[in-house]
């Protein structure tokens, strides 16, 4: 009924009605929150936000009704360019791979790249030569990341990546990193909520807010360029800017320089050239080979470690769950069905910053336990049905001979069981191979995690794509052709 | 009386409604070879299972000198072990004798059967009447004074049914005894030393 009369005053108003019916998608992330994007907590329908209120204005400008597509923030740029909307607006960082290969707005908004560290720690952690051996987080993907991996190399530091903007300054404030590195909107926001850090003043680096487009909006991009110089001019973006408590001194500067004329680069004071954006596509591969291959060892140390454990504790819920009295039953049925019935993403987040209040776990432990854990809940129901499938004449023949019942699992239905169990257990360590990319949400960097950056930096997951799901074959395969080889020998014929 | 290593006093038994033992008593001496002959359902191989503590019964008293040995109908040889090491475990793990003397123990068994040639071959390997050869050696391999055996000349043809025949008596020149449940009145007759008949849960 709205629908009908909103069109009908569109119609009696004699606005263009094509265009007008023709929605302004655009794409943005609500859970990055205010300042950018976010759902108003007093209406949660309605969406609030600097990028909302200037995307108001550029549907108004092109005459069109705004219409909100929520994406996560790292598959904004890829969604963009595949046509489900046509503007990415969220806090969107101007970057030169961004730039090559996407259509970008002129910027709208300057941040500085800022260094939060522990009130206590105000005095000698200033700048990133000295956080030698720290541990500094950011949120993956960004500018303030690159810095990080070139403060790496440069000053010895550690970079730790985060997909939220809430987590490192909690962790800052829990003692599991030594400082954070993002820029002043989002450190300002959180300085509000969260206690016992300082902001240093000198600013690390310069950057930019952007609009995103797919390359053949240009036409469009140049549209939308024509009205936020507008709103430069006339004022409302700095009417936007004050009303989200983010205006400045240095917005001013950035609108002078865009209405004469003159280019602004993507990032000042952070040489990007080293990026791989302005490297071919095989070079970029070339060089970010060492540190996928690097992210692989993660991935199959903890796979294998999750897998070690999960066996262990398998083993043991179902030695309780066949040989065990009614509580303990009932209790190992519980947490197996626990385990299976919630999302191992929640586990994850619970056992890392759930339980951080009482046990601080790093996050390698933490995702270590996580996996194992869940998985053990999977592989106890393997040998529990391996253990039940054991024929009872074997374990009669074993009594018989005056075997305890303990000796009668250890040597004769545990190993029978294994072998039983073993093919299940091939496509369970598979699948955990690829379930440990959940873990790059506790700041674990691994193969998928680091393929992502690698996408994001170079701007296409072509070639980073291809050659993630080359390495996880080239681990996934051998274990299949082990399991093959044991299942043969065992069923040798003579 | 001295000479008797097995003594079963009123056994009774029932599963749910179903009685399947009712007062079954029986003695067997050393040396001696006891064919329990019987229709099926008589309740032969249950007085077998209850012997070897496989079935729990209601009442009455079972009497053994030691452990028995038991050879199944299907022998039920640990699939994962190889013939020899199907009888080296219980005299290493419920006796502690050493892997050596326990290896030793059974080369001679198997040499014994005739089935020393199949020492390291998996059950799968083994035709029916080695792998009963097997299983033999593997229930005596820690020396019970009685040896339980239910339907054993079942899978056998008329060769290797005289052979294992011969075998048994064997063992009862060693002076093992020997409980055998069998529908099989050739052999019975032929090897046993004592033929009980049992009918509806009793001994006739």
């Amino acid at each position: 009924m709205f629908f009908v009369f909103s069109c009908v005053s569109c119609l009696a108003a004699g606005a263009p009605a094509a265009s007008a019916q023709t929605p302004f998608r655009w794409a943005g992330d609500p859970e990055g929150g205010a300042p950018f994007v976010e759902a108003d907590p007093s209406h949660p329908d309605t969406l609030v936000g600097f990028d909302v209120e200037i995307t108001d204005v550029m549907a108004k400008s092109l005459g069109r009704r705004p219409e909100f597509v929520n994406i996560s923030f790292y598959s904004i740029d890829q969604s963009i360019a595949r046509g489900d909307a046509e503007i990415g607006m969220s806090g969107i960082e101007d970057t030169p791979a961004r730039r090559s290969t996407l259509a970008v707005t002129v910027p709208y908004y300057e941040f500085r790249e800022v260094l939060s560290v522990r009130d206590a720690d105000a005095a000698r952690f200033r700048s990133l030569a000295d956080l030698r051996g720290k541990a500094v987080a950011t949120l993956a993907g960004t500018i303030a990341y690159e810095i990080l991996l070139r403060g790496e190399r440069d000053y010895g530091l550690r970079a730790v990546s985060y997909e939220d903007d809430v987590h490192p300054y909690s962790d800052l404030a829990l003692g599991r990193v030594d400082a954070v590195l993002l820029d002043n909107v989002l450190a300002e926001r959180r300085h509000r909520t969260i206690r016992g850090f300082t902001i240093q003043p000198q600013s690390i680096a310069i950057g930019h807010y952007v609009g995103v487009l797919a390359p053949q909006n240009a036409p469009l991009r140049d549209a939308i360029n024509e009205t936020l110089r507008g709103a430069m001019r006339d004022g409302t973006l700095e009417r936007i800017f004050r009303k989200w408590q983010v205006w400045n001194e240095d917005q001013p500067k950035l609108y002078a320089e865009l209405l004469a004329g003159k280019p602004v680069e993507p990032v000042i004071g952070f040489d990007t050239s080293g990026g791989v954006a302005n490297a071919s596509k095989w070079d970029a591969a070339r060089r970010y080979m060492p540190s996928l291959l690097r992210a692989s060892i993660v991935t199959i140390i903890l796979s294998c470690l999750s897998m070690g454990l999960a066996i262990a504790i398998g083993v043991a819920i179902a030695t309780g769950r066949v040989y065990g009295g009614r509580p303990v039953r009932l209790l190992l049925l519980g947490y197996v069905e626990l385990m299976r019935g919630t999302p191992i993403l929640l586990q994850l987040f619970v056992i890392y910053y759930g339980l951080a209040a009482a046990v601080r776990l790093p996050a390698f432990a933490a995702a270590l336990l996580g996996l194992a854990l869940n998985y053990a809940a999977y592989e106890s129901e393997i040998y529990r049905s391996a253990l039940e499938a054991v024929p009872a004449g074997q374990l009669e023949a074993a009594r018989t001979l005056g075997l305890s019942e303990r000796q009668v699992l250890r040597l004769i239905r545990g190993p029978q069981a294994f072998r039983l169990a073993l093919a299940p257990m091939t496509n369970d360590f598979v699948a955990l191979l690829k379930d440990s990319s959940l873990v790059s949400v506790l700041t674990v960097l691994e193969l998928t995690k680091q393929t992502q950056i690698f996408a994001t930096n170079l701007g296409s997951w072509v070639i980073p794509g291809a050659l993630c799901a080359g390495l996880y074959l080239a681990m996934s395969l051998p274990v299949a052709a082990l399991a093959r080889r044991l299942e043969r020998q065992w069923k040798a014929a003579s | 009386m001295e000479s008797r290593v097995l003594a079963v006093a009123d056994l009774h038994l029932r599963r749910g409604a179903r009685v399947i033992l009712s007062g079954v008593s029986l003695d067997v001496a050393r040396g001696e070879f006891v064919a329990v002959m019987g229709p099926s359902g008589s309740g032969k191989t249950t007085v077998l299972r209850a012997i070897a503590g496989l079935e729990r019964a209601d009442r009455g008293r079972i009497d053994v000198n030691g452990r028995v040995g038991m050879v199944f109908q299907f022998h039920h040889l640990f699939e994962h072990l190889t013939a020899i090491e199907n009888i080296c475990l219980a005299p290493m793990y419920a006796h502690g004798v050493s892997r050596d003397r326990a290896a030793a123990h059974a080369r001679e068994l198997l040499a014994a059967f005739g089935v020393d040639h199949r020492a390291h071959a998996l059950p799968r390997q083994l035709s029916g009447g080695e792998a009963q050869r097997v299983a033999i050696a593997r229930a005596l391999a820690v020396d019970p004074p009685v040896l339980l055996m239910d339907e054993p000349t079942a899978s056998l043809d008329p060769a290797r049914r005289s052979e294992l025949g011969e075998l048994l008596q064997g063992l009862t020149r060693r002076n093992t005894a020997l409980l055998v449940a069998t529908h099989d009145e050739d052999f019975a007759r032929g090897y046993a030393t004592r033929v009980l008949r049992m009918e509806d849960g009793q001994v006739r």
